[in-house]
């Protein structure tokens, strides 16, 4: 471990450090989330905290926002030592946290969620009137225009974001974590909240950025953090590194950034979609009139922001969800008016990796080899007349673990103590297995460690190679540009336009994302 | 990221049910000395009354024999997501078949007479649970509601059929008359007698050897089928269950069929096995006892056999308590079976933490 370097001083602020964190220990049973972690954040400085799922990030900053108890340690608010056991203690130490998942009431105007846990007495209209005012105020400070009396379930997710740091604001926080914040943005809104995040910062907030996309650190910080295995293992200026080191912090090693394939070779078309459509239970069209081909030998990637359809999508074409219109033909024969499910789909040879991995891909209470046939629980040589076979479901676990290293290679141990990156690995070993002619896979390295995101980019390439089709949903644009040999763009439940993966750009995706029509002709 | 307290199997499974059943009696023994009574006394007299003489451990192992039915009947159902809380009704109700069963049949060979019965017992159990699988697999309404409600149903139901139809003639007490010779499962003193061996009767009868099947079958059912597989898919994950091709309707209603079924062969033990006629209200709560029994036995049959022979002496030697006991009666005992099923139910995490800080966090999973 690297000593912890002095951190970087804007001109004209003091030398105690906004939040200082010393040798902070937390055991969660047999696993050892943070060991000693030291970090020192400045005033005024916007500072990333980078690390793979599982370092021990989110850990820590639950630590800091009073979600748990450090084991040992000690934190420092502005020099000063502080006891954080609940998060009314972090508020009141000038913390604020805008959390992943939005932590919004849909049916409250924006104006009752800021005053949430604030609302300054018995009767709601004063402190409404009152909570008015200031956040008029704050929103002038920091342009931060939200409309007050808007329902926040009704804001697009950008809005929704800065209703959370306007409440953290408004809680007074001098401090402000900011857990993943992009992962639900269009390009275009995470360069709007970059733009917002520094504006804070020249007023003189404090910023934690927890992320691991190392392009947002590059982009927004002054100052970054990388922890592995519970430990800080890197400090630096922000301009004094580059995107492959922090990489290779991250990972202990090397790491190879870009997808390595050679050029498609189309075949013939092996799935058809004509004009699909799907509703949802109220009976609103969140796929609409959707038509692409897909070919043996190549890679489509659908890029999109979360929530624009790519979701029923995938769910319509593996039998998930029943199309409300159009058609989807395999090799010429009609799925969707014939009611063929989930299971006779994987018969003819359509295989699926779900975007959510633990509420859709595995049952987390099993073991990893009872997951490892789930879909195929009705197959030979798994099952035989009715009754399962444990030794043929080992041994084929145990060969699936070998031939995706799925580490540890046991087959008894629950699929929850496994990485997320080996669980990903072992779902894909078993929808790849069968040999399917069409894969499906829905945010392939979600919550997966980079070592395992190369091996799965591989292995994605490796089938095409093989002459298979495969459909990548994906939200990260760098994976969807690097994978696929050709881009479909979905917004609003449409594909708004088609690029060559060879030929894209971030910005033409991203505005094609944003529901400009037209990026690139073809 | 939450912490759990996971705990290695043989004090999952052992030590924990073993200290949750010791805080149960710690706190019965209070309320024993509040009244007067010396705990020390009441326990002896407890386990004697259930495992001191021959007679006692047959009342005992009649009454667990009840429970590994009910018990396995909320066990199957859990696996698969649901809480069927209608035992008793669906075992009022199974009764009903194996009794009519006994009054139609009861004149043939008991080799034919006895398998209609517990065939008549399922099929009739399962009917009973089918209304409310049905209803939750096809319009969502919740199955802890619409079984409790079905149990209300059985109750008047039944009541209804022994007072106005199938009472036995110029006799006051809800009862039906007696089966015929055909439709009695042996008792085991009686075939014991058979081979020469002498045991004290009791209505301890052949149809725990079909609760031991029973057993086996369910843990092979689950754990060792596909349907099984599946079952447990729905239970644990639905949306997996969807992905995966399983219909987690028709899972369901497998589910609350087998779940009805089992709860059925309770009227073969009571019935067939002891009462020889229909009366009022046999299954005396074993509906729910059930839910207690599989709760402490993890769902397991082998713990579903060790949680009905902890109740069934519970029972028994409860009545034998208050039968020696002037100042503990049927009340307190019940109080005591209840402290039980919340220590072991309800609270049954109440020591997890301390047990598992106490056995050191070393042993927990690695994460990989």
């Amino acid at each position: 471990m690297e000593p912890v370097s002095p951190a970087p001083q804007a001109p004209g602020v003091p030398v105690s450090p906004a939040l200082e964190l010393r040798r902070i220990d937390k055991r969660f049973g047999a696993v050892h989330a943070n060991r000693g972690v030291s970090m020192s954040v400045s005033r005024g400085s916007i500072h990333g905290l980078i690390g793979e799922n599982g370092a021990g990030k989110s850990t820590l900053m639950n630590i800091v926002y009073g979600f748990h108890r450090a084991d040992s340690g000690e934190i420092l608010v502005d020099g000063r030592p502080v006891d954080l056991g609940r998060p009314r203690d972090s508020i009141e130490a000038g913390i604020g946290m805008v959390h992943q998942h939005f932590m919004l009431v849909h049916r409250f105007t924006v104006l009752e969620n800021v005053i949430l846990g604030a609302e300054g007495g018995r009767r709601l209209g004063a402190g409404l009137a009152a909570a008015r005012a200031a956040l008029e105020r704050l929103g002038r400070d920091y342009g931060l225009d939200v409309p007050l009396d808007a329902e926040a379930g009704h804001l697009p997710v950008g809005m929704q974001q800065r209703v959370e740091v306007l409440k953290a604001l408004h809680h007074q926080a001098k401090i402000l974590i900011l857990d993943e914040p992009t992962a639900v943005l269009t390009p275009a809104e995470a360069d709007q909240l970059f733009r917002m995040l520094r504006l804070l910062r020249d007023q003189g907030k404090t910023v934690i950025l927890v992320t691991h996309k190392l392009r947002e650190i590059m982009a927004v910080t002054d100052h970054v953090t990388v922890m592995r295995h519970g430990a800080v293992v890197h400090e630096t200026l922000t301009r004094d590194t580059s995107p492959r080191e922090l990489a290779e912090q991250m990972v202990g090693r090397a790491v190879v950034l870009k997808v390595e394939k050679g050029p498609a070779r189309p075949g013939p078309i092996l799935l058809e979609v004509k004009d699909l459509e799907v509703r949802d239970r109220l009976n609103v069209a969140r796929v609409k009139r959707v038509s692409f081909d897909l070919r043996a030998g190549e890679i489509v990637g659908v890029a999109g922001v979360s929530g624009n359809g790519q979701s029923e999508l995938l769910e319509a074409l593996s039998g998930i969800r029943a199309p409300s219109a159009g058609q989807i033909l395999l090799n010429g024969r009609d799925l969707a008016g014939g009611r063929v499910g989930a299971g006779a789909r994987r018969g003819l040879g359509i295989a699926h990796v779900p975007e959510d991995r633990l509420g859709m891909g595995v049952v987390e209470s099993f073991s990893a080899e009872d997951n490892s046939i789930l879909g195929y629980h009705d197959r030979r040589p798994f099952e035989r007349g009715g009754f399962m076979s444990r030794r043929a479901i080992r041994a084929d676990c145990e060969h699936k673990m070998g031939d995706y290293d799925v580490r540890p290679p046991n087959p008894g141990l629950r699929i929850t103590a496994f990485s997320g990156g080996n669980q990903q690995k072992l779902v894909l070993a078993r929808e790849i297995d069968r040999n399917p002619s069409v894969l499906l896979v829905g945010q392939p390295t979600r919550g997966v460690d980079i070592g395992a995101i190369e091996f799965i980019h591989r292995r994605l390439v490796a089938l095409r190679d093989s002459g298979k089709a495969v459909l990548v949903v994906s939200v990260e644009l760098d994976e969807i540009m690097g994978l696929s040999d050709r881009i479909l763009v979905m917004a609003g439940g449409e594909i708004v336009g088609e690029v060559s993966g060879s030929g894209a750009t971030e910005e033409a995706l991203g505005l094609l994302m944003a529901g400009v029509r037209g990026g690139e002709p073809r | 990221m939450k912490a759990d307290f996971r705990l290695p199997a043989w004090a999952e499974y052992g030590l924990l049910p073993l200290v949750n059943l010791c805080a149960a009696l710690l706190i019965s023994g209070v309320v024993i000395r509040l009244i007067g009574e010396s705990p020390w006394q009441a326990l002896k007299l407890m386990v004697a009354g259930a495992f001191g003489a021959q007679d006692s451990i047959g009342y005992t192992l009649f009454y667990a024999t009840d429970f590994v039915f009910t018990g396995l009947a909320v066990a199957v159902a859990i696996h698969a997501g649901l809480f069927n809380i209608g035992g008793e009704g669906q075992a009022y109700i199974g009764g009903l078949g194996v009794g009519l069963v006994g009054l139609g049949f009861g004149s043939w060979s008991p080799w034919i007479v006895v398998p209609m019965g517990i065939a008549a017992g399922c099929f009739f159990g399962a009917a009973w649970a089918f209304v409310p699988a049905w209803l939750q697999a096809r319009r969502g309404s919740h199955i802890v509601i619409t079984t409790i409600m079905s149990n209300f149903i059985a109750s008047a139901l039944m009541t209804y059929l022994l007072v106005n139809v199938l009472i036995k003639p110029g006799q006051q007490s809800p009862e039906s008359r007696e089966f015929g010779p055909g439709a009695a499962m042996p008792a085991v003193h009686e075939v014991l007698a058979k081979i020469g061996i002498t045991f004290a009767p009791s209505p301890f009868n052949l149809a725990s050897l079909l609760a031991l099947g029973a057993c086996l079958l369910v843990w092979v059912f689950i754990w060792r089928t596909r349907w099984g597989y599946a079952l447990r898919v729905v239970g644990q994950n639905p949306r997996a269950a969807v992905y995966a091709g399983i219909s987690p309707e028709r899972t369901i209603l497998v589910a609350m069929l087998i779940s009805g079924g089992l709860a059925g062969c309770l009227g073969v033990n009571e019935l067939m096995g002891s009462e020889h006629r229909i009366l009022l209200d046999f299954p005396g709560g074993a509906g729910f006892v059930g839910i207690a029994v599989a709760l402490m036995g993890r769902n397991h049959p082998v713990g579903i056999l060790a949680a009905s022979l902890l109740f069934g002496a519970l029972y028994q030697g409860g009545s034998q308590l208050s039968f020696d006991m002037p100042h503990v009666n049927r009340d307190m005992v019940i109080l005591i079976q209840g402290l039980v099923i919340l220590f072991c139910g309800a609270l049954e995490n109440v020591f997890r933490r301390p047990l598992a800080a106490l056995l050191g966090a070393g042993r927990g999973e690695t994460r990989a």
